[in-house]
Parts: C-alpha cells; sequence; structure tokens
C-alpha cells in the first residue's frame, strides 16, 4: 500500500494501456450459407404466400414496362424517325408513355405491398420470439445479460427487414430482367448479344469478389467502431470516477489508441472499397466499346439499324444494376444466417420448466406449505439444497435466516417454480407444484423481491401490474394500507407520477413501499419476501417495518429476513447453512438451543456495548 | 456555414487533401460529360457521315475515358475519406478530451443517451459530410449545370421544352425530404420505445413471472409492434407517393425528347446522333434533381451536427484551476470548513453555513436523512463543485488556490452509486494505480473483504466485470470499489454510504480491516447504520444542510437529540434481544457475552461446519 516503493516492487510490469479496458466483440456478422435454415427463414413468409405471388406478378408487369422502352426507343428512331412516318413516331410516343404508366403505376404498388409483407412477417418473427422468451426458464436468463437478449428480439429481427421485404421480390425482378434483357438481345442479333455480353463473367466475378473483400474490411471497422461506441458510453457514466481518481490522461491515451485503431481500419477498407465503381466502370467502358465497334460495323452492312443499335447500348447500360442488386441479396442472405440462427438459438432453448402435458390449474389455496426431502443443484455437483423438509401451516410467517449462500434464494425459487426440484417433493396444500399450471401456481403466489423493478409507466399502472382490472379505489386502499398514500399523494401527479425504469426520481424506501402496494393489492395466499439488505435512514425504516406487518397480515410468508425485528416477528424461524435446514423454531426456543442462529445474532450486535446499551432500555 | 468555420481547426491542416480531392471531382464529372458525345460521334460522323476510319478511334476512345474517369473518381474517394478520417480522428479526440475535463455539476445533468447520440451519431454523420456529401452535392451541381449547359449548346429550345417537368421535380425532391424526415424520426421513436419495452421486460423477467404477467407482457410488446409497422408503413406511403412519381417525371422528359426531339430529326434540325445524346444528357439533369433535396438535407443535417458537437466542445468548465493555482505537494489531511454554503445551479441550497474542523488523521461520521447533503459536503472537498460562499481548506489551503489534479490524486472516494468498468476486477482494483503490483493489489482487495470471492469467481482477478462481464451484486461492486479506493493510499479518505449494500455482518468485517488502514488518514463516513459511526472522532448529524447536532458518540447519546432516535430506533431490537439473552441463555451475564464477542465469528464457523 506505500506508493513509494510500488513501482520497483516485485511482480507485474506496467501493463499495456490496450489491455486497460476490455470490451468483447460481436464477431459473428455473418455466417456460411445453410441451405435447410434459409428454409426456415422462408417458412415465415408461407402465410403470405397469395400476396407474395401478387406483389411478384405486379413486379412482373413493371418489369415487362420497362425493358420495352429501349425496344419502343429503337422502332421510333428506326420507323417513325428514320423513314420520317410522323405516324408511326407518333403511336411509339404513345406505346412509351402507357410503358411507363404501367411501371408508374406497378412500382408505387410494389413498394407497398412489399413493405407490408416484410413487416407481417417481421411482426410474426419478432412476436414468436418474444412469446417463447418470455416463457423460458430462469436459468436462461441468469446465463445472459439483458442486453444481449434485447439484441436479439431488436437488432437481429431488424437484420432480416431488407430480406423479407425486397430480397425475395428482388430476386425474381432482377433474374427477370436479366433474362428478359438477354432473350431481347438475343432476338434483335445474337452476334452483337454475344459480343456485349463478353464482358458479364468479370462483372459478376467483381461484383462478388471484391464486393466480399470489401464485405470483410467493413466488419473490421464496424467492430472497432462498435468499441469506440462502448468504450465512449462507458466513460461518460464512470466519469466522475475518472476525475475522481484524476486518470483522465490514462484513458485519454487508450482512447487516441482505439481512436487510431478505427481509423487506420477505416482507411484499409476505403482503399477496396472505393476501387469497386471505377473497377465496374471501367469493365463496363470496355463491353460498350466492343458494342460500339461490332454494333456500329453491322449497321455499316446494315445487318443492324441505327435505333436497335442505340437500343443495344441502352440494354446493355440497364445490365448492370439488376448483377449488382443480386450481388447484393447474397450479401443480406449471408448476413441474415448469423442473425436468424441466433434467433433459431433462442426458438430451440426450450424451458427447463414446463407444464405437464396433463397438468390441471391449482384450486384456490389455504397456502400449505410441505418441503418433503428436497434437493436441488442449479449446477451437476454442487448441490444447493440437501434433504430439506419443512411442514409450514396456512398463515404462518416463516423467516429464512442464514449466511450468504446457504440456500434461502434456493427455497425461494423452488416455492414459485422458478427451478424445478432435484429429489423429493414440494407440496401446496397437498398438490405437487410439477403437477399443476404454472400461471395458476404463480397467481397465488407473491413476491417481493430486494431490489424493486418499476416499468416505466405510472405509479398507479405500476401498483396494478397483477391485476390491471383493479380499480382506483382499489389502489388508494392498498397504498393506505402499506403507508404509501403519503408520498405518493404529495406528488404533483399523484398516482400518474410517470416513473421510468428502476424507479428514477424515487428513493429506495419509496419504491419499497410501492412494491408492496403492487404485493398487497394481487392479494397472493403465499407471499414471499426477500427483505433489503440496503441501509435507508431511519424514518423510512421505520414506514417499511409497519408496511410489512400489514403486509404478512393473514398470509402464509416465507421472508428471507435481514432484519432481527421481522425475523423476531416470525411464528417460525428457518435456519440454513450450506444447503441444510440445520435449526427450525421460535426466536425464544433457538435463541434457548445456542446453536448457529444464536451465534448469528449475537454477531449482529456485537459492537453494542454496555454504558451505551444500558439507558437504552427504556 | 458558422459551423465549418468555428470547426476549421480540424480540417484547415488537411486541407490539402481536400482541395486534391475536388479537383480530382471536377475532372471526373468532366469526363463522364464528354461520354454521351462519343456516341452521337459514331451515330453521326461514322454512320451517317460514313466516316468509317474514325470508329475503331471513338470506340476505342470510350475505353480510354472510363480509366482517366476511374482513376479520378478513385483518388477523389480515396482522398476524400482521408480527409473526413483524419478530421474526424482529431475531432473525436478533442471531444473526448473536453468530457473528461468536464466537471461533476456538467455529468449531473447529462442524459448519456443524448451524449452517445452525440459522439456516435453526429460525429459520424459529420465524417460522412466531410469525406464525400460536400463532394457529392458539388458533383451533382456541376453535372446539372454542365449537362444543360451541353443540352442548351446543342438544342436550346429542345432542351427547354424536354426539361419542362423539372421544376415539379424539384418541388417534389423538395416536398418529400421535407415529409418524409418526420415519419422517418417516428419511425426512430417506435423502434426506441419497442427497445425499452424489451429491455424493461427482460430487466423485470422475475418481477414479470412472480406475478404471471407474460400473457399481459406478450400484449404490451405486441402493442407496441402494431404501432412500429404502423410507422413504418405511414414512411412507407410517403415513399410511395413521392418516389415512382419522381421518377415518372424524368420519363415524362424522355417521352417528350422522343416526340418532340424525333419530330426534329424528321425535319432535319436534329441529328440522330443528338437525339442518342440528348438521351443520355436528360438524366444528368434528373439524376440530381432526384438527389438535391436528399443532398441538401444531408448538409443541413450536418451542420446542426456539427452545432451539436460544438456544443460539446464550447461547454465551459465550471471547477479549474486558477491561473495561480499552486501544487499542493503531500499534504497532512486537515480538512476545515469556514461558513460553507452550497447550492446545486439555482436550486435550493443543499448546504447552509457550514463549519467544521476534521484534523489530519482523525474520522468523521456523518449522518442524516436522505437529501439532508452529506454528499454535497464531502464532495467540496476536492472540489467535484465549488462552494457557493464560504471557504474548504485543506492543510489551511482554500482548495480553490490548488491545482485539481495534485488536490485529487491524494483523496480517494467511494461513491454510493457503484461504478465498476468493463474490464477485468485486477485492473477496476488498480484503476487509480496501474503501476501496482499484483501483491498489493491483493492486499487492497483483502482489506476491503473482497478476495475470497474474486478467488471463487472463474477467472480470479482477471474475471471480466462490467456492463457486458459477470454480473456481481450490489455488496460485490461495493468492495471492489472500496479496494480500489484503498490502493490508491490517499490521505483523506471519503466512503460515501459505501457498505449500504453489504450485509451488516461484511460490513463489520470492512470496518475491522478499515480500522487499520484508517490510521493516520482523514477519513470521512457517511452512513444510515449508527455501528458504521460509533467509533469516529467526530460525529455530525445534518438535517435540511446545517449541521444540527456534533460530538463523540457517547455525547451525541447523551444529548438525547436526532442522534438518539436514530440509536433507538435501530437498536430497540438489539437491546430487548440482549436482555432475553442474558436472561434466558445460560451464560454468566451481560459482560461474558460481550467478552465473547471478538469470538463470535470464529464460533459461528464452527457451528457451520459440524
Amino acid at each position: 500500500m506505500n506508493p513509494s516503493n510500488s513501482a520497483q516492487a516485485q511482480g507485474s510490469a506496467p501493463r499495456d494501456v490496450t489491455e486497460r479496458f476490455v470490451y468483447p466483440d460481436d464477431r459473428a456478422v455473418e455466417r456460411p450459407f445453410n441451405w435447410s435454415q434459409l428454409k426456415r427463414l422462408l417458412s415465415y413468409m408461407a402465410p403470405y404466400k397469395r400476396l407474395t405471388v401478387i406483389a411478384a406478378l405486379i413486379t412482373v408487369l413493371g418489369t415487362a414496362a420497362n425493358l420495352a422502352v429501349p425496344l419502343i426507343i429503337g422502332y421510333a428512331i428506326d420507323y417513325g424517325i428514320g423513314e420520317r412516318t410522323p405516324g408511326v413516331l407518333g403511336r411509339m410516343v404513345l406505346y412509351l408513355a402507357v410503358c411507363y404508366a404501367v411501371w408508374w403505376f406497378a412500382a408505387g404498388v410494389r413498394i407497398q405491398l412489399t413493405n407490408w409483407i416484410g413487416q407481417q412477417v417481421l411482426r410474426d418473427v419478432r412476436q414468436t420470439l418474444f412469446s417463447h422468451i418470455q416463457y423460458l426458464s430462469f436459468n436462461f436468463f441468469d446465463k445472459r445479460s439483458a442486453g444481449s437478449i434485447l439484441v436479439r428480439i431488436i437488432n437481429d429481427v431488424n437484420a432480416l427487414q431488407e430480406l423479407f421485404t425486397n430480397g425475395v421480390v428482388n430476386v425474381l425482378m432482377d433474374l427477370l430482367i436479366l433474362t428478359g434483357i438477354i432473350v431481347i438481345m438475343f432476338s434483335l442479333h445474337p452476334g452483337l448479344a454475344i459480343a456485349s455480353l463478353v464482358v458479364v463473367p468479370f462483372m459478376f466475378l467483381i461484383s462478388t469478389g471484391l464486393r466480399r473483400q470489401i464485405r470483410l474490411s467493413w466488419r473490421e471497422v464496424r467492430v472497432r467502431l462498435a468499441r469506440i461506441n462502448a468504450h465512449l458510453n462507458e466513460a461518460i457514466q464512470g466519469m466522475k470516477v475518472t476525475e475522481a481518481y484524476v486518470q483522465e490522461r490514462e484513458n485519454m491515451r487508450f482512447f487516441d489508441h482505439i481512436n487510431d485503431d478505427y481509423r487506420r481500419a477505416m482507411n484499409r477498407s476505403s482503399r477496396v472499397a472505393d476501387l469497386f465503381i471505377p473497377i465496374v466502370e471501367v469493365t463496363g467502358a470496355v463491353g460498350v466499346c466492343i458494342v460500339y465497334w461490332y454494333g456500329a460495323r453491322l449497321v455499316m452492312g446494315d445487318a443492324l439499324t441505327i435505333g436497335l443499335f442505340i437500343a443495344f447500348v441502352q440494354y446493355l447500360g440497364k445490365f448492370w444494376e439488376p448483377i449488382s442488386r443480386l450481388g447484393n441479396v447474397y450479401n443480406q442472405v449471408l448476413q441474415a444466417m448469423a442473425s436468424s440462427e441466433r434467433i433459431f438459438e433462442f426458438l430451440d432453448t426450450s424451458p427447463t420448466v414446463a407444464e405437464k402435458p396433463n397438468a390441471y390449474p391449482l384450486p384456490k389455496i389455504e397456502g400449505r406449505v410441505n418441503f418433503k426431502d428436497v434437493g436441488f443443484s442449479y449446477k451437476a455437483g454442487r448441490p444447493a439444497l440437501h434433504r430439506a423438509s419443512l411442514d409450514v401451516k396456512p398463515g404462518e410467517v416463516v423467516a429464512l435466516v442464514g449466511p450468504t449462500g446457504s440456500g434461502k434464494t434456493t427455497i425461494v425459487n423452488l416455492l414459485c417454480r422458478f427451478y424445478d426440484v432435484s429429489e423429493g417433493a414440494l407440496e401446496i396444500d397437498g398438490h405437487d407444484v410439477r403437477e399443476v399450471t404454472l400461471a395458476s401456481l404463480r397467481s397465488q403466489i407473491g413476491i417481493v423481491l430486494q431490489d424493486t423493478f418499476l416499468f416505466s409507466g405510472t405509479l398507479a399502472e405500476n401498483i396494478r401490474f397483477a391485476r390491471p382490472d383493479a380499480t382506483m379505489d382499489q389502489v388508494r386502499d392498498v397504498c393506505r394500507a402499506v403507508g404509501a398514500d403519503t408520498f405518493i399523494e404529495k406528488l404533483p401527479d399523484g398516482y400518474e407520477t410517470v416513473v421510468t425504469e428502476r424507479g428514477g426520481g424515487l428513493s429506495q424506501g419509496q419504491r419499497q413501499l410501492i412494491s408492496f402496494a403492487r404485493a398487497l393489492l394481487a392479494d397472493p395466499r403465499i407471499l414471499i419476501l426477500d427483505e433489503a439488505t440496503a441501509s435507508v435512514d431511519t424514518q423510512t425504516e421505520l414506514h417499511i417495518q409497519a408496511a410489512l406487518d400489514r403486509l404478512l397480515q393473514g398470509r402464509t410468508a416465507f421472508v428471507v429476513a435481514h432484519r432481527l425485528s421481522t425475523i423476531r416477528g416470525a411464528d417460525k424461524i428457518v435456519v440454513l447453512d450450506h444447503g441444510r435446514i440445520v435449526e427450525v423454531g421460535t426466536h425464544d426456543q433457538l435463541m434457548e438451543v445456542g446453536g448457529l442462529y444464536r451465534s448469528l445474532v449475537e454477531a449482529q450486535f456485537r459492537f453494542v456495548d454496555e454504558e451505551t446499551s444500558s439507558p437504552a432500555i427504556s | 456555414m458558422d459551423v465549418f468555420r468555428r470547426l476549421k481547426r480540424y480540417f484547415w491542416p488537411l486541407r490539402r487533401l481536400w482541395y486534391a480531392s475536388i479537383v480530382c471531382g471536377v475532372l471526373m464529372t468532366l469526363l463522364g460529360l464528354v461520354r454521351p458525345l462519343l456516341l452521337q460521334a459514331i451515330i453521326d460522323r461514322v454512320l451517317t457521315e460514313g466516316r468509317y476510319a474514325e470508329l475503331a478511334g471513338w470506340s476505342l476512345a470510350v475505353v480510354g475515358v472510363a480509366v482517366a474517369r476511374g482513376a479520378f473518381q478513385y483518388l477523389r474517394a480515396y482522398l476524400g475519406h482521408l480527409f473526413g478520417a483524419d478530421t474526424v480522428f482529431e475531432l473525436r479526440n478533442n471531444l473526448y478530451s473536453r468530457l473528461q475535463s468536464l466537471s461533476f455539476a456538467y455529468y449531473d445533468r447529462a442524459k448519456t443517451g443524448d451524449l452517445m447520440a452525440r459522439l456516435a451519431g453526429d460525429v459520424e454523420a459529420f465524417r460522412m459530410f466531410l469525406a464525400f456529401g460536400f463532394a457529392h452535392l458539388l458533383d451533382f451541381v456541376l453535372l446539372f449545370l454542365l449537362g444543360l449547359s451541353v443540352m442548351l449548346y446543342l438544342d436550346w429550345s429542345l432542351t427547354l421544352i424536354v426539361l419542362v417537368t423539372m421544376p415539379f421535380l424539384g418541388y417534389m425532391t423538395g416536398r418529400f425530404h421535407v415529409t418524409v424526415h418526420p415519419a422517418f424520426t417516428a419511425l426512430r421513436e417506435a423502434m426506441s420505445d419497442l427497445s425499452t419495452v424489451v429491455q424493461e421486460n427482460i430487466t423485470g423477467v422475475r418481477t414479470v413471472k412472480s406475478f404471471a404477467q407474460e400473457p399481459e407482457q406478450i400484449n404490451h410488446f405486441g402493442r407496441r409492434v402494431a404501432d412500429y409497422i404502423e410507422k413504418h408503413m405511414a414512411a412507407t406511403s410517403i415513399w410511395t407517393r413521392y418516389f415512382p412519381t419522381m421518377e415518372l417525371m424524368g420519363n415524362i422528359g424522355v417521352l417528350l425528347l422522343l416526340a418532340i426531339g424525333g419530330s426534329r430529326v424528321v425535319n432535319g434540325t436534329l441529328t440522330i446522333g443528338q437525339l442518342a445524346a440528348f438521351f443520355s444528357y436528360i438524366w444528368f439533369i434528373v439524376h440530381p434533381l432526384q438527389q438535391l433535396g436528399y443532398q441538401i438535407n444531408n448538409l443541413t443535417q450536418s451542420i446542426a451536427s456539427g452545432q451539436r458537437l460544438l456544443e460539446i466542445l464550447d461547454t465551459p468548465r465550471e471547477v479549474r484551476d486558477d491561473r495561480n493555482a499552486v501544487d499542493v505537494g503531500p499534504i497532512r489531511g486537515d480538512v476545515t470548513f469556514q461558513g460553507v454554503s452550497f447550492a446545486y445551479g439555482r436550486e435550493m441550497p443543499a448546504l447552509k453555513e457550514i463549519d467544521l474542523n476534521v484534523p489530519a488523521g482523525s474520522v468523521v461520521g456523518i449522518l442524516g436523512p436522505t437529501g439532508s447533503g452529506k454528499s454535497s459536503l464531502v464532495s467540496l472537498i476536492p472540489r467535484y463543485y465549488d462552494a457557493t460562499t464560504g471557504r474548504v481548506l485543506v492543510d489551511g489551503k482554500d482548495v480553490r488556490t490548488l491545482q485539481l489534479d495534485g488536490l485529487r490524486r491524494q483523496i480517494a472516494i467511494v461513491f454510493q452509486e457503484t461504478f465498476l468498468f468493463s474490464t477485468s476486477i485486477r485492473e477496476n482494483i488498480s484503476f487509480a494505480r496501474r503501476d501496482a503490483t499484483f501483491d498489493e493489489i491483493v492486499e487492497a482487495a483483502k482489506s476491503a473483504k473482497a478476495h475470497d470471492f474474486i478467488m471463487e469467481m472463474p477467472e480470479g482477478y482477471e474475471t471480466l466485470v462490467g456492463e457486458r462481464g459477470l454480473g456481481l451484486s450490489g455488496g460485490q461492486k461495493q468492495r471492489i470499489a472500496i479496494a480500489r479506493a484503498l490502493l490508491a493510499d490517499p490521505r483523506i479518505l471519503i466512503l460515501d454510504d459505501a457498505t449500504a449494500s453489504v450485509d451488516m455482518e461484511t460490513e463489520h468485517e470492512i470496518q475491522e480491516a478499515l480500522g487499520t488502514l484508517m490510521h493516520g488518514r482523514t477519513t470521512f463516513i457517511i452512513a444510515h447504520r449508527i455501528s458504521s459511526v460509533k467509533d469516529a472522532n467526530q460525529i455530525i448529524v445534518l438535517e435540511g444542510g446545517r449541521i444540527v447536532e456534533r460530538g463523540t458518540h457517547k455525547e451525541l447519546l447523551a444529548l438525547g437529540g436526532h442522534y438518539r432516535h436514530i440509536y433507538d430506533v435501530q437498536f430497540r431490537d438489539q437491546v430487548s434481544i440482549l436482555k432475553s439473552l442474558t436472561q434466558a441463555a445460560n451464560v454468566g451475564g451481560l459482560a461474558a457475552t460481550l467478552a465473547e464477542e471478538s469470538d463470535a465469528h470464529g464460533e459461528r464457523k464452527r457451528v457451520s461446519s459440524s
């Protein structure tokens, strides 16, 4: 702890500044092509098959109109202008007008239709995913951060948007255009068609090969940009810590490093990416050169008219766009592969706590709870609960006491059937919890967690969370009962005050009272309460204790208790240690036994000394 | 445009890149104009007038022009990129550095989301505009003007007739961007609402499941999705209304060209080659007009982006070194408040007339209800804020006359809200002293009672924590923060409710360890529990920003005021249990119980292992 010799002290040399912060990369932005996965993905379009077919037909119509344009112009030049017959010219102008009108109409309908279909499919995927996740078990959420789940429901599904909206229809349209152009060209003049198509394979190679390179280099850029943003986001939130410990310069060095890293990656990438268009254009120009030269010679030899020569040139110009788009669709598919893989991974996860097919709804319970030789382990080989037996009568308040990691939370998790017991059985009013439906079980069990979670919305909405149909009077009643009414009514908007996630604006104690009100309104027969360890100021503490008494009244209650007053008021104290129930009894009984409970109690007030304690007994 | 002038210092040194890129762009555009003329030459000179010998030359010229144009195009793009990337590199570094120098008061108000939008979105928008936004705009203007000139030169009256729909096109493209912009904003907001719903649902999954509210949540989510689709389709409708019609405007030009131009060729006032050239040139006008709205929108957006960045760069530092600030040198740690009042901005004063002397090496306990000014009081010592009136002295020197860095290096604080960075536990603990040896880090962790749980983690001290790392409990985070403060080896140690989230047992252990560490350091302990402050050399009780009581534990108990009240509330249980202990239990009395005090922990261990 002495700074003067720390630098020379044994051990590690000063670490490289680049290791100061670590931001794991989301590397997998694309996956190899996987046919069965694509099929599964496309199966989401099945319900919209008819509409998709209509969209495709409309697209065919528009494409045909579009492809006819150079031909009409060519005819107009040859027979209207070349032969100086204004009538033909007029007719061609009319045809052209019709083509444009058809195209205009088809484009409008296509855009609306494909977007509508795309959004419906996306909604179906998203809704399926979200609903599925809702019913996954706790161990799914324990393993993952909220952010990583969010990314799949939002970003990964969004990544499919282009594929579902334009992908399928575009592939169709572009293949049509390409075959259309080729057919027209060959029917006009097969020799010139072959000559002008010479460059097409090169275009294809460029559009796939160079694109791949560009894509890979862009991925590097994105990874680095993501790192910069991750760091900035964190740096802003932790700025006070940085300034308090005068670490601005150290951080600056780190930032300069990642910033420069990003710049280099970007420069590398643009060196390749900027080549794309020039190379494509030069290749195209070679094709144009061939058509000019060969075509003009054909015109000179009267094998081709000027009008068709011009039409050829225009068709060649139309070639590039569909090729480019097809290359793009392929990219989209590869990216969609990565996203869909992640989506399907979630969809293929089945809940570990699942309802039996013949599960029946739990009838209205009285609240008797029986643990019969219950064993449980989160990880195989590391039992968290061992042969626990416990009989709790309706209306009893049970305090769960024990050191951290002794199994208190496990008991709570099993009661709500967040996990299933590994051995033995857990019965409520004689019903094994595994035999009944989850909703009927959980709706009769209320739980108040240590860290109160409020959803963004009004206070009233939060209190009504478990019973959205409760009246305002009922909301007020429960708030009065737990003593939350006083502070709520003092707020400018009262019960309509909007709170944000994590209850911004409310103190910890106030949030706790809201969660009590919420639980009281749900009116469960069995209540589970994880008492907050965090210390709050004394006034709030008094409020909470009073509210607690009101809340527990007349219910079977399990309290993971930290406050002595709560424990002392319990009908039954269950002392846990290393996953075993070591003592059960009332406070007085257990104090007399002189076991673990007693030493825990003693440990809590070791610091009360003689002089101060004696006058306090008043 | 003022924005660009004010941000000039970032791109001015790189102006040569920019000039070069522009020159390449102009050459590229000029070469592009040549292409239709080549076709015209082939049709008119070779095919119509029969100069067959020229064919090969004109055809090869197409490739020649394309190669030259491609080279300029590449240079323009790459140089533009370099210009944008280098400018923004400097800009980003400066923004970051500015953010690090802004005061606590700024971060009290700042919203991370908003700042991030600027640092991520606006910086990139600005870069893209510098890299190619401007070049494209210039391109379009050039294309439009030159294309128009060539057309007018070829046949001015035909040009005017053919381009008759262009004003409408220009108007539509403008309208389009005005209408589509709010639609896209609404779309983005709908998406962000959707994310919020999901985020909350996942974070609150325990609450959802325990009240069996999954179906309601699915409905709620479904409504947000439906809302998003509605917004998406609204944007699509606008797109549908404008996009095909904008394309049609250009097509009408082609139609007119064929009708009028065709008749002129029939009349002999126009050549076929010229007509063919016109078919190309018309798109030189139509495309820029179709894109104009987008480009102008881009320009206004990047100006707005630049403005938002300037706001950050121009934010004044509220707390900074005085011009004559001196390096404080090693301090002893004597802290004095002289008539200090303080208010956050224009709000009600958080502290009123505080007088307090804390001799070097002593411990002060600070108690008081939420919002009574406890955190404000301690945050004036390292000058996170400056006192509104009065003075804060360290070793008899007004903190405002001292250099910030030197002062803060000797003060360590454990904040009420623990913040850990996304990196290993080891890096987090050694945050303030990266040169610390591993042994020192372990020692600090042991003192903060963090070592044991760290060793249970999959990778010990190398375990990653923070946003994406392993989730730690509130109490665990606090203990790492305490270790971080201890390793900084400060002369003044501030613990702002630092053990609020650890259970009483652990808190007691930490305090025992701190007992030795606090030795010789001035320590401020903010707490709610009497047990945390009772051994302090002096205890102050704050209420409404004033010190209402001060003294030692005994003195304050005897006083029978606020402190006594808090004490009674917190201890009535313990005391009645003590009574029952002495009566019921088979021990010799209170004294004996208390004598065992120090063994209690050991005893618990024995019991639990049996």
